[in-house]
């Protein structure tokens, strides 16, 4: 058996539930690999997983791991995972969220997890659109860009997802590409094992709704651009239009839980 | 022979609010996310107080009510017992999370201490305006249990009551009560653990291979598998067949709705609580709930005083609403009076039970003001 | 020694302005006719808007038997710690039913049929810690409650305040119940002469 083949059968459901919905082409399906390669490597015991989705293309991957998953509301995947990680700290949960979901619907619960530093991966699939829906407007949607609900254009800034989560505490922050795969498995597990809140962006075409309104002929033309437009943070200089991507912050603050366990053990009574 | 001797009960003066945290705290609740609200907040403060003193407790303060609901039907997940409070604002942001509480069968208790509303209304005043909201709040189609208290000792027996619906039912449990109920102090007496029925959620009987999680297990209601036991389930908000796996195939899809509805119609008898007072020779009965009940029965004492055959039923659980109790007032009494702090929620119900048999009058006020004893008592005579 | 008495039902209305203790003081009064003494009480306060703004009220309602209706209707007893709170709620008092003041707060009394204490200068004064106004009050109110014993209310502001203001609040209970006892005669006699007064007087015309 090939090395992807034992992946296959050792972490994804078997039972009835493939097909699966993704596109061809669809970026989604990269970072679950890299998910799946990442626990792997980790050695993380399936039943201390936990995968928190959220609704759109990007939570749909949850159904077809074999962890504990945990398919939740449009924007809310981080108040689940917030209740499970405090409920049980030894899970490894990871929440995986759409731009619109984690930025937009969720945008308080981002900042907020980053703010108390729960100890949470939160992955954000950013794919610049609503893919579910059928491809309107997020919030990281391009200034200028088209999508169904922006006809003309989108007329907002939107949110850079790397500045908003260190701006709000969160202890790690990364960013990577669905094209930067070996990049995107390293700062994966890095995020995984991070403590407190960690947050990483991948950036992930969607060639059904975000490509064909946006003059990428072929699906390749998008994963093209990702290769040029990106560049090692450590290589990025003030004034480079191209995204930088790489690690961002790297606190180690405690996680909400690890200060909860200290402040109920200091609240036990003294023999 | 050594004498068991009976231990003291401890007693407390307390407000309903603390009565909700005692009865939480008494029924096993280990886990509370809340966001502060008028008049529902001492709840809160009391379990920010308690929580993190008690073995395994964690209380979190969310960043709105959603989160709240959220962080609760998580750690509901892995096994725990969790309750959310809130106000009429807060209990509307929590709708559809609590309908996705409903759909995963996430057994949980939501308190909503009920002020005037719509909107910030009167924060600080009583009102019974959210009593059709907490039945029918979420969107689609689904069952729910809605209970309610009218004096602190209730509030506390009622909270029990909530988690041990919610744990044997795998359901979210609503539990109504108002801000006079809430606010005002009484003396409870905190009952020794081994006068308490206690109910937890049935695990299950079966190997993870073997374990189907929605299909049904104890009449309707299937046992669940706390996250991190080896089970690896999937819970997801859309509908899904009896692996959890999401479906639309419409014989599943039909199943698992039938049985949503069947596992508490099942246990109606079990669900449907109410107090019959005076009601044996009753010509004339009053059907209440909440604080308006304790007019109510004020009422009817002053009522017999002067001769009149007035009986009270008192509504425990609010929904499932008890037809079969109000059937039986609506064909012995010639009228039924329903005094509440809305509009007319419950007397709605009243008269789609009644179907003609009675004269169903209602007395509403929706001032801020607790209905009064003597407006009831002039609605009688 | 007083009796436990059968009450049928006795409101009582603590009122004044926030800061005074008063909340705490319906509390406490609560927790000892209820706990210590063994009756039906409920006790409720004001809230919100009407906590703010500087007024503040605690009721308390006593019964022997259940209490349905939880909120005060008519008071018995009105203890009005300000001349606005007196105002306002002298026409919730029934008839029959006694207004107890501070005589140095309250200067116009909207009837002449009160009893008053300065308890605000008796804090000051004899204390030496304005903070103890309530459980002055306290003192005052368990003499005039025919009904309540003033060795259960001793015990019940050991149960309910901290260690640390504990010793001084005793010696304020204590002060309130020998001022009362001193300067507003035996309990039953109020209750008689508020009576007796109440059936002759006429009430109406008080507004506030
Ligand atoms: C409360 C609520 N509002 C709206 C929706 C509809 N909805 C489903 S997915 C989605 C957007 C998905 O976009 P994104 O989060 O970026 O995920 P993607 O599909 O692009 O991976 C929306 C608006 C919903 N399910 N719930
Ligand atoms: S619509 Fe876009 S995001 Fe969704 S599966 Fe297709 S390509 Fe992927
Ligand atoms: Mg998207």
């Amino acid at each position: 058996m090939s090395d992807v083949t034992k992946l296959i059968h050792e972490y994804l459901r078997h039972n009835k539930k493939f097909p699966h919905v993704f596109c061809a082409g669809c970026g989604h399906g990269i970072v679950l690999g890299s998910l799946v390669r990442s626990v792997h490597a980790l050695q993380l015991p399936k039943d201390n997983v936990v995968i928190v989705a959220g609704i759109g293309c990007s939570g749909r991957m949850a159904v077809y791991v074999d962890f504990n998953t945990v398919h939740t509301a449009h924007g809310r995947a981080l108040t689940f995972a917030t209740g499970i990680k405090m409920a049980n700290p030894e899970l490894n949960v990871i929440c995986v969220m759409g731009d619109g979901d984690a930025l937009s619907i969720g945008g308080n619960h981002l900042i907020h997890a980053a703010r108390r530093n729960i100890g949470v991966t939160a992955l954000v699939l950013n794919n610049q659109i609503y893919g579910m829906t059928g491809g309107q407007c997020s919030p990281a949607t391009p200034q200028g860009d088209m999508s169904m609900t922006s006809p003309y254009g989108s007329l907002e800034q939107p949110f850079d997802t790397v500045d908003l989560a260190k701006a709000a505490g969160a202890n790690y922050v990364a960013r990577s590409t669905s094209f930067h795969a070996n990049q995107l498995d390293k700062l994966m597990q890095e995020a995984i094992l991070h403590p407190g809140f960690s947050v990483l962006e991948a950036l992930t075409p969607c060639p059904t709704q975000y490509g064909r309104k946006n003059k990428f002929r072929h699906v390749v033309d998008m994963y093209n651009w990702l290769k040029k437009n990106t560049v090692k943070v450590e290589k990025w200089k003030e004034g480079d239009s191209r995204i930088p991507t790489g690690v961002f912050q790297n606190l180690d603050r405690p996680g909400l839980e690890e200060r909860y366990a200290e402040l109920r053990q200091s609240l036990q009574p003294q023999e | 022979m050594a004498h068991r001797r009976r231990r003291k009960r401890k007693e407390l003066f307390a407000q309903g609010n603390e009565a909700v945290a005692q009865g939480a705290l008494l029924a096993g609740c280990s886990f509370y996310a809340g966001y502060p609200i008028t008049p529902s907040t001492e709840i809160m403060e009391i379990m920010a107080q308690r929580l993190p003193r008690i073995e395994d407790g964690v209380f979190l303060q969310m960043e709105d009510e959603i989160a709240s609901m959220g962080a609760a039907i998580g750690a509901s997940l892995t096994g725990r017992k969790a309750m959310t409070a809130t106000s009429g604002p807060g209990f509307s942001l929590k709708q559809e999370l609590i309908g996705y509480a409903c759909m995963v069968e996430a057994p949980l208790v939501i308190v909503n201490v009920m002020r005037g509303g719509p909107s910030t209304g009167l924060p600080t005043s009583p009102a019974q305006g959210d009593v059709q909201m907490a039945r029918w709040g979420t969107h689609g189609d689904h069952p729910i249990i809605v209970l309610s208290a009218s004096t602190v000792p209730e509030c506390l027996e009622m909270t029990v009551v909530a988690f041990n619906m919610a744990e044997k039912y795998r359901t979210p449990v609503i539990l109504l009560i108002d801000e006079v109920t809430a606010h005002t102090r009484e003396k409870i007496t905190i009952p020794h653990e081994d006068e308490l029925e206690v109910l937890s959620r049935m695990q299950p009987a079966v190997p993870p291979e073997w374990f189907k999680p929605y299909a049904e297990a104890a009449r309707g209601v299937p046992a669940m598998a706390p996250i991190g036991q080896g089970y690896r389930c999937h819970v997801t908000g859309l509908t899904h067949d009896q692996m959890g796996y999401p479906t639309s195939r419409p014989d599943e899809v039909n199943e698992f709705m039938t049985r949503l509805f069947r596992k508490i119609d099942n246990y109606y008898h079990d669900v449907v609580l109410v107090d019959e007072y005076c009601l044996e020779d009753a010509q004339y009965a009053v059907v209440a709930y909440g604080c308006v009940a304790r007019s109510a029965r004020h009422a009817v004492d002053q009522a017999r005083e002067r001769g009149h055959k007035v009986g009270l039923l008192t509504l425990r659980t609010l929904f499932p609403f008890a037809r079969p109790a109000v059937e039986r007032l609506c064909m012995q009494c010639e009228h039924v009076l329903v005094p509440e702090m809305n509009m007319g929620q419950i007397s709605r119900e009243v008269k789609r039970v009644n179907n003609g048999r009675s004269r169903i009058r209602t007395l509403n006020r929706v001032d801020g003001q607790i209905i009064t004893p003597s407006e009831i008592l002039k609605a009688i005579l | 020694m007083k009796e436990l008495q059968k009450i049928e039902r006795f409101e009582i209305r603590l009122s004044g302005t926030g800061g005074q203790g008063l909340i705490t003081l319906g509390r406490v009064l609560g927790h000892s006719l209820a706990l210590g003494h063994g009756y039906n009480v409920t006790q409720t306060q004001s809230y919100g808007p009407e906590a703010r703004g500087g007024s503040s009220r605690a009721d308390v309602v006593i019964s022997s038997s259940a209490i349905s209706f939880p909120k005060t209707e008519n008071l018995d007893l009105l203890v009005a710690l300000s001349q606005p709170a007196c105002n306002a709620y002298y026409r919730f008092l029934k008839r029959g039913g006694v207004l107890l003041v501070d005589s140095e707060l309250v200067q116009h009394a909207p009837t002449n049929q009160f009893v008053g204490l300065p308890f605000t200068k008796l804090a000051k004064d004899k204390i030496g810690n304005e903070l103890t106004l309530n459980t002055i009050v306290l003192g005052a109110v368990t003499h005039l409650l025919a009904f309540a014993e003033p060795r259960i209310v001793r015990k019940s502001l050991e149960e309910t305040l901290p260690p640390k203001i504990l010793a001084l609040n005793i010696k304020a209970f204590n002060l309130g119940l020998r001022e009362a006892k001193r300067h507003l005669g035996e309990a039953p006699e109020i209750w008689q002469t508020a009576a007796e007064n109440g059936a002759e007087e006429d009430m109406e015309g008080f507004e506030d």
